[in-house]
């Protein structure tokens, strides 16, 4: 067991407990604290996969600004909170199945896979060819500005769907 | 890297399905954005993971995780927005009262 | 970087228009119009800029089609669609029309839609159809060629019903975008079909001569037919779709509900000659194989549609449907051109049918705004019609008449129009454009001449039909009687459009013509003819052209006099019937009068209603699908309804089945066992004591679990339709499980 071995399982082990929490959690305001530790663990695995900046940036944007934009939610709907009521609705076992079904798949699939080992190491500049990559007309320009608009889009249609009429 | 491929592809796998258990039964709006956004890590770790094991060299699978997040903000801005709404209008966050699909 | 790269810049100045007005302008109707006939203007200039620099270079330095860098636009993990600009002949020609007939009919719609609630909807949605076509025209492959196409469908759907409140304006926008979708998908499997086989979509790719060898000489999934076949009639599917052909163009004449610029630009002028226009733009893909089945089913198409649509058009009252019959009977001309080869002609007579056919619409909605104002302004001054507030329909022509008088412009512009379209000889763009189709049809298939020549007869019958029952005689209508001349900005379009469909046929004059030939040269036939190089085309196609180019090099006069006779003809006749003594006011139409003097009322009949189309589609296909989405419903939620679906049914059966046993049983046991009972005594009572408990048990027992087993099975299935968004994710969670053992475990 490497020591990377050793890091893998306990951010694995965070974030697939965390997600255990967020699914079973009877308070929402809970399940959004588990959600928040999970999004630690896939920070952490992002670290281990050499990527800095998603892990940054997983800990801005998902941990920063998504949790709390959920927390806000939450908030926001306290109503609800009182109320008890069961977290799940009757087709809590058929999607229990299935789920586990679809694991089995993916896990049958990944060992089947031809997978090879790590190629090469990461480049110095990973960072910089990425941003190269995003503003390059040759790589992902396009898609790039489409995905500045919608990030407009869905700002402006947040702002109109919750405004007092 | 002594971490093989498989890991991850098993440990996204996990989380993705964990996830899709929960967007599927939770019965709080919220709650099921919050399986949706489980799903979506789980998928940027798959797709990292792939950037790293085949071309590191290359920024696509780093482009299109770039491109997850994108949208996975644009989701949760948007969900949460109708969730609120929701909630004014209905009064509830439980999507099992909101059937107005129903024919 | 050349001049022609400018042209990728000619669908934005409508897309610009389009958002700033639907996002910031639209409460200032003024400046709302003055944006989006702003941007096709910006348009309109470059596409000059580029027809010309196209015309005189000609097009990439006369060799080639013009190419611009290409941008990738959708990368998608191994490949990437690129997008560039894509210029030939063809494109530059349709870059000349399409702008200028937009801008037309823009600025006409200042005046027709004036005081119109959703005014700024109105140009921002036609500011985008404008995107739409020139999109589809400029790019240079068949994916954005087809994502623009559906855009135009999409304003299609809006424009059509755009006065939504009128219930047979929103069905009709219902059904021609169902009606083309059907088309369309054909289409989609075709680009699909052509995308797995080649691996690009690009024209330069598709269309290069390795490509269309190795497509025609590849069979299709083991049949005999090539894949140059199949892909070419899946692409001549969206054709039928979108050009309004048999058997998909019920669409076409409903269309005319929307606002009359909306016929004039989409449903005559572009956007149904969008499918033209592909096969134009596919051509090389058609005649891949020498007498390939596609070729003959393009031309049987276009010249059944061809003539089928105008018999139609001869029963019609209302002018728009006279029009729009005439409109697919036009379409079918071009269609059946390039189905014989002859696609120089058949894009020539897109250009010009697109002129004279939008001049023709235009003239109708200027006739039908006059009506209308005549309408009120008889009503404001107390003069009530006979026929009551209800009766009155501003289209009907048999309640104009005397309007050459009334609306001297209008009338002018649209006898012009009618004289083009009936193909009057020499001074008439229609003439040299239906001209040339029929010459060539007369060398190449003789059979779809005769067809094409009758069609000409009759279209010069029902245009002067059409001509004399609205213009001339006496008022029949009161509003007729008070319709006033339209205003400017309607009337200048007009006689713009008019021009064009005059002098527009002079680019096309035939060099072997008697007298005038050559004194212009032929250069449309030459620049377009140009398209496909004959070097590049695989050899039998570039034969193929070169047949349908020496059909007009020698001067064959029996086309020539045969479709003079019948355009001549036809007019003449319609004159003798419709214009020699004018209807008067309750007269019955005169060849429906004649036609049932010599017993013929039901063929009549039958070309009123449009030959039962409609009824037929409505029997069976809308009928079908309406069933079965009853048989889900019914299946589901029959019982919460309150009537009674199959599951609830199956319930209601088993227990009444069940009743019915034990009312047997219970006779049995009231008469017969009692009378055992009472004969027998206590041996008869305990017998009796053993059937009820059998009966009670077993048979009680037996219906009460069928019908249980039923209702726990209509329990089961009932949740598939409940409106909870999770459940409808578990299903497609349950699919894609399916879809994912079925390829990576089998």
């Amino acid at each position: 067991m490497t020591l990377q071995q050793i890091l893998f399982f306990i951010f694995g082990a965070i974030s697939l407990g965390a997600g255990v929490g967020v699914v079973t959690a009877r308070k929402l305001f809970h399940a959004a604290l588990w959600l928040l530790l999970a999004f630690f663990g896939v920070a952490g695995l992002y670290v281990l996969l050499e990527a800095p900046f998603f892990a940054a940036a997983q800990l801005f944007v998902y941990m920063g600004a998504i949790g709390i934009l959920i927390i806000f939610a939450i908030m926001l709907t306290r109503g609800m909170m009182r109320q008890r009521h069961p977290r799940a609705n009757r087709q809590w076992w058929l999607a229990g199945i299935l789920a586990a079904l679809f694991l089995a798949t993916f896990v049958r699939l990944a060992w089947q896979g031809p997978w090879t080992a790590p190629a090469g190491p990461v480049p110095e500049n990973s960072l910089g060819l990425l941003g190269l990559t995003l503003v390059d007309p040759g790589g992902f320009a396009l898609p790039f500005e489409v995905a500045s608009v919608l990030l407009v889009v869905a700002l402006i249609g947040a702002v109109t769907i919750v405004r007092e009429r | 890297m002594m971490v093989p491929l498989q890991w991850y592809l098993i440990l996204s796998a996990a989380l993705f399905c964990l996830g899709l258990y929960g967007a599927l039964v939770r019965r709080n709006g919220i709650a099921i954005l919050m399986g949706v956004e489980l799903m979506l890590n789980a998928v940027n770790v798959n797709l990292l993971a792939f950037w790293r094991y085949t071309e590191p060299a290359a920024a696509t699978g780093q482009a299109f995780a770039a491109f997850v997040y994108v949208v996975a903000a644009a989701e949760v801005a948007v969900g949460l927005a109708l969730v609120v709404a929701t909630y004014r209008t209905h009064g509830t966050v439980v999507l099992e009262d909101i059937d107005l699909l129903k024919g | 970087m050349s001049i022609l790269d400018l042209a990728w810049l000619i669908p934005f100045f409508p897309f610009a228009a389009f958002v700033a007005v639907s996002v910031f302008t639209y409460r200032n109707r003024v400046l709302s119009h003055r944006l989006v006939i702003g941007g096709i203007a910006a348009s309109f200039v470059l596409s000059q800029i580029v027809f010309w620099a196209a015309a005189l270079l000609p097009v990439g330095g006369g060799e080639h089609a013009f190419e611009s860098a290409l941008i990738p636009w959708l990368p998608n993990g191994l490949e990437v669609f690129s997008l560039g600009v894509y210029i030939d002949p063809a494109t530059a020609v349709m870059l000349f029309m399409v702008p200028l007939v937009c801008l037309m009919i823009f600025i006409y719609s200042v005046g027709y839609m004036h005081g119109d609630p959703r005014y700024s909807r109105f140009f921002a949605y036609v500011s985008l159809f404008a995107t739409g076509m020139l999109g589809m025209v400029v790019f240079n492959n068949l994916l954005a060629f087809f994502i623009f196409w559906e855009i135009m469908g999409t304003c299609s759907y809006l424009l059509i019903g755009f006065w939504y409140e009128k219930e047979s304006a929103f069905r009709a926008g219902l059904k021609a975008f169902l009606v083309t979708k059907v088309g369309d998908l054909f289409l989609m499997l075709g680009l699909a079909l052509l995308y797995a086989e080649v691996g690009s979509l690009a024209y330069r790719d598709i269309f290069s001569p390795e490509t269309l060898e190795h497509l025609a000489h590849t069979p299709f999934l083991g049949t005999s037919f090539s894949m140059a076949t199949v892909v070419a009639l899946l692409l001549f599917g969206g054709t039928v779709g979108k050009s309004a052909q048999f058997p998909l163009h019920v669409w076409l004449p409903d269309a005319m509900e929307g606002p009359t610029p909306v016929s004039a630009l989409i449903h005559a002028a572009t956007m149904v000659s969008a499918g033209v226009f592909l096969v134009v733009r596919a051509f090389p893909l058609f005649a891949a194989i020498e007498g390939g089945v596609q070729m003959t089913v393009v031309a049987a198409i276009g010249a059944f549609t061809a003539i089928f649509s105008s018999i139609i058009a001869i029963a019609q009252n209302d002018i728009k449907r006279v029009l729009a019959f005439s409109t697919i009977s036009q379409l079918g001309y071009m269609v059946a051109a390039l189905g014989i080869g002859a696609y120089v002609a058949g894009a020539f007579h897109l250009i010009t049918h697109a002129f004279f056919k939008a001049l023709l619409f235009l003239g109708s909605g200027s006739v039908i705004h006059g009506m209308e104002h005549g309408h009120h302004h008889a009503h404001e001054h107390g003069e009530h019609e006979e026929e009551g507030e209800g009766a009155f329909n501003p289209n009907d022509m048999t309640y104009m008449g005397g309007l050459a008088r009334r609306q001297p412009i209008t009338f002018w512009t649209l006898v012009v129009g009618g004289l083009a379209l009936s193909g009057f000889p020499l001074i008439t763009a229609g003439f040299w454009s239906k001209d040339e189709i029929l010459a060539q049809a007369y060398e190449l298939a003789p059979a779809v001449f005769w067809v094409l020549a009758a069609a000409a007869g009759l279209t010069a019958f029902y245009t002067a039909r059409m001509l004399c029952m609205t213009f001339l005689g006496q008022p029949r209508t009161k509003a007729a009687a008070h319709a006033p001349e339209s205003v400017p900005s309607m009337t200048v379009p007009l006689i713009i459009l008019a021009v064009f469909a005059v002098g527009l046929g002079w680019i096309g004059i035939p060099e072997h013509f008697p007298v005038i030939g050559g004194l212009i040269p032929n250069w449309f036939h030459h620049f377009v003819g140009s398209t496909i190089e004959p070097t590049h085309a695989p050899e039998h196609a570039a034969r193929a052209m070169g047949h349908a180019a020496e059909a007009i090099h020698g001067f064959v006069w029996q086309p020539l006099a045969l479709g003079l006779a019948f355009a001549l003809g036809g007019l003449a006749l319609g004159w003798l019937v419709y214009g020699w003594k004018p209807m008067q006011a309750g007269e019955r139409d005169r060849v429906e009068a004649a036609m049932r003097k010599v017993w013929l009322g039901w063929f009549y009949d039958a070309m009123r209603n449009r030959f039962y189309f409609d009824e037929v589609y409505r029997a069976t296909f809308v009928r079908a699908s309406i069933w079965l989405a009853s048989v889900f419903d019914a299946f589901d939620y029959g019982q919460v309804e309150g009537k009674h679906g199959v599951v609830d049914g199956l319930v209601n059966l088993a227990g009444r089945v069940g009743r019915g046993l034990s009312q047997v049983s219970d006779w049995l046991d009231s008469r017969i066992v009692d009378g055992l009972v009472n004969l027998a005594g206590r041996a008869g009572r305990s017998i009796s004591e053993v059937s009820d408990s059998f009966d009670l048990g077993i048979v009680d027992g037996l219906v009460d679990g069928i019908g249980d087993a039923v209702r726990a099975g209509g329990r089961f299935i009932r949740p598939i339709q409940t409106g909870r968004v999770q459940n409808y994710l578990l299903l497609a969670v349950v699919e894609v499980l399916a879809l994912v053992v079925a390829f990576f475990l089998m």
